[in-house]
């Protein structure tokens, strides 16, 4: 398999502020892999992310996905590389307040040209998405504040799944849910995944989610915090 | 279209506060647009206070204070225009009519005005309006008098009443023609103008109360009753001023350069119409305030829309990541801001000059009689759409102002939210 993410001697110091920086002397993520990367809460899982969808351009180093070096390209040219080929899913607060559920699923569509023309019809494969989430019948139409947590976080993995992007990142999004539901999320949320052949990228605290993974990989092995 | 969509339901979510701002919009549209309106009917029904009258003469005084005395009964005049003279103007050739104005007297702080019944038919008001009468009819007996709207109104006057004169303009006169009653024949329909304030009698009427008196006090022991003075020769020996109507207006430089070089006697002849714009030039400083003032309330209206937006701007950085991480650009959150100031100005003036005209349109025959102030209901003039569209260009300036911080923001912020 081929590397859809690789990183090399990335540097980055979030500017004006000096104290934190940043450093990746090598990361590499092959197409398909299901990953985790653990890590306590300030261990710049934040920034590793912002760097690696695009957000955040290291001083130096190289970061390519699918091979394009994301350092070459211009800034809106990034918003639109990250449209098209990443999906997102926060820890919480994923969801648009104002806008129905449909509404915030089909979000991205409106940003990415590709991803809209995969998903073919934007709604019926919203509806599909959020049917395999198990949030079928009515529950596309009403406010997306209305949902439990729960349920906003699978309307988050409908968003990041929709138009089939390849690279699914998730920033620790089961800690605000309960045990229970945080083993019914990743069952569903592993099943779409692996369906629409994507890369999935999780960042976590918690390492009882290690098992589900094929690859385990502690951030501070990868990534190093440096005072510049 | 993403954007614009994105900012209505973001409006939406929030529609109490952007409703009470675009209210705050619109009634600073009204207020500026409002003014904008009563400024210029104030104007026109000022420059139409007399129209129809070619040229007014008086004695030789400054223009203003021959159209204060004569039109307005503002002051007093000082010096008369003698009878002679007067019917020598008016038989020249050029000169169709002429209304003579004898003041000095008043009725409880109104003027009274001597003058002979054509003054009801020649005297207009607002380019064509003539003088209507309410109740009653104009003077045919010596002692019968005309009274004004607002004379009628304020003292509570019907046709029949009897009125007694006062010597001189004071509102409180110790010296009274008490000697000779009038009696209210008719009184005039509301005009707008000083034409309201004005108890109308005749000029022999003036010349009878007088004619007992010499410099301003009674000749003691030389008491001539009404009835008396019914069978005397009431020729007036002097009038304050005239109005005069020509036979072509052409003639109406000519004509007043001849009054002003009478020989037989110094007087001055003036053009209403000039003297009056130069009057409101004296007076108009006012609007000035008034825009001013007006224009200070659209400032903070769009201060609150500012403050509105920028205080929503911390909890919805969330928002803000949201979109980012999706793919949206900084400059879309750019546009979404300024999105959302730009459909708050435009719904805030168009309800706003929504309002107005509905506004203008239930009230307008209110205020005509009322206060006879015409406001003319005509859609927006260059002035009123240069307003309008200053206002919006202000509205979306302000708006950049929360847009750009949010753009910083959100590229400060990038993915993460740091509140």
């Amino acid at each position: 398999m081929s590397d859809i993410v690789r990183m090399a001697d990335v540097r980055f110091a979030w500017p004006g502020r000096g104290s934190f920086a940043l450093a990746i002397d090598e990361f590499a993520l092959q197409a398909g892999e299901r990953i985790l990367l653990i890590g306590p809460s300030g261990s710049g899982k934040s920034t590793f992310l912002s760097l690696l969808c695009g957000i955040l351009v290291p001083q130096t180093g190289r970061i390519e996905v699918l091979g394009t070096d994301l350092g070459a390209l211009s800034g809106p040219a990034r918003d639109r590389f990250r449209a098209e080929h990443f999906g997102i899913i926060f820890q919480m607060f994923n969801l648009l307040p104002y806008g129905s559920v449909l509404d915030n699923v089909v979000l991205p569509l409106a940003f990415a040209a590709s991803r809209r023309k995969r998903a073919g019809s934007a709604h019926a494969s919203a509806l599909g998405l959020l049917q395999h989430l198990g949030l079928g019948g009515e529950l596309a139409a009403r406010s997306a504040t209305k949902l439990s947590v729960g349920q906003q976080q699978r309307v988050a993995a409908a968003r990041a799944l929709i138009g089939s992007p390849e690279l699914i990142v998730a920033d620790e999004p089961t800690s605000a849910l309960d045990r229970d539901r945080q083993q019914a999320f990743l069952d569903v949320l592993f099943t779409q995944v692996r369906e629409a052949r994507a890369t999935l990228i999780m960042v976590s605290h918690d390492q009882s989610l290690a098992p589900l993974f094929d690859r385990v990989v502690p951030l501070d092995k990868i990534a190093r915090e440096m005072q510049a | 279209m993403t954007v614009l969509r994105l900012a209505l339901q973001s409006l939406a979510n929030r529609w109490l506060t952007a409703l009470l701002t675009v209210l705050a919009i619109a009634v600073s549209v009204i207020l500026l647009l409002g003014v904008e309106k009563v400024r210029t009917g104030a104007r026109q029904s000022f420059a139409d206070t007399i129209s129809g009258t070619d040229l007014i003469v008086g004695a030789r005084s400054g223009s203003l204070q021959l159209l204060l005395y004569s039109v307005f009964r503002i002051g007093n005049a000082t010096n008369n225009i003698t009878w002679p003279s007067y019917q020598d103007i008016a038989s020249s050739p050029d000169i169709a009519w002429t209304v003579p104005l004898s003041l000095g007297d008043s009725h409880r702080g109104f003027r009274v005005l001597g003058t002979t019944p054509e003054y009801f038919t020649r005297y207009r008001y607002r380019q064509t309006h003539m003088l209507q009468f309410s109740a009653g009819r104009p003077f045919s007996d010596l002692f019968d008098a005309v009274i004004g709207a607002d004379v009628a109104q304020t003292l509570g006057y019907k046709v029949g009443d009897p009125i007694v004169v006062a010597h001189g303009a004071g509102a409180v006169s110790f010296v009274e023609h008490e000697d000779k009653p009038f009696r209210v024949s008719g009184i005039l329909a509301k005009t707008g103008t000083p034409v309201d304030r004005t108890v109308h009698v005749s000029l022999e009427a003036i010349e009878a109360i007088h004619v007992d008196w010499q410099s301003g006090a009674r000749i003691p022991g030389q008491a001539i009753s009404a009835e008396e003075a019914r069978t005397m020769d009431l020729r007036p020996k002097a009038i304050t001023a005239a109005l005069i109507g020509l036979k072509s207006k052409l003639a109406s430089f000519r004509v007043q350069r001849a009054i002003n070089e009478y020989r037989q006697e110094p007087l001055s002849a003036i053009l209403p119409g000039a003297a009056l714009q130069e009057l409101w030039g004296l007076v108009g400083t006012a609007e000035t305030a008034l825009s001013a003032v007006s224009a200070m309330v659209v400032a903070t209206a769009l201060l609150g829309m500012v403050t509105m937006i920028l205080t929503t701007l911390n909890e919805r950085r969330r928002e803000m990541a949201i979109l980012r991480s999706v793919g949206a650009r900084p400059r879309t959150i750019l546009g979404l801001l300024t999105a959302e100031a730009v459909v708050l100005i435009i719904a805030g003036t168009g309800l706003g000059v929504a309002l107005l005209y509905a506004g203008l349109w239930v009230l307008q025959p209110f205020i005509d009689r009322a206060y006879g102030l015409h406001l003319a209901i005509d859609p927006p003039g260059a002035r009123e759409a240069l307003l309008l569209g200053g206002i919006i260009l202000a509205g979306v300036a302000a708006g950049l102002l929360p847009a750009v911080r949010a753009y910083r923001l959100s590229l400060a912020d990038g993915m993460t939210v740091r509140v």
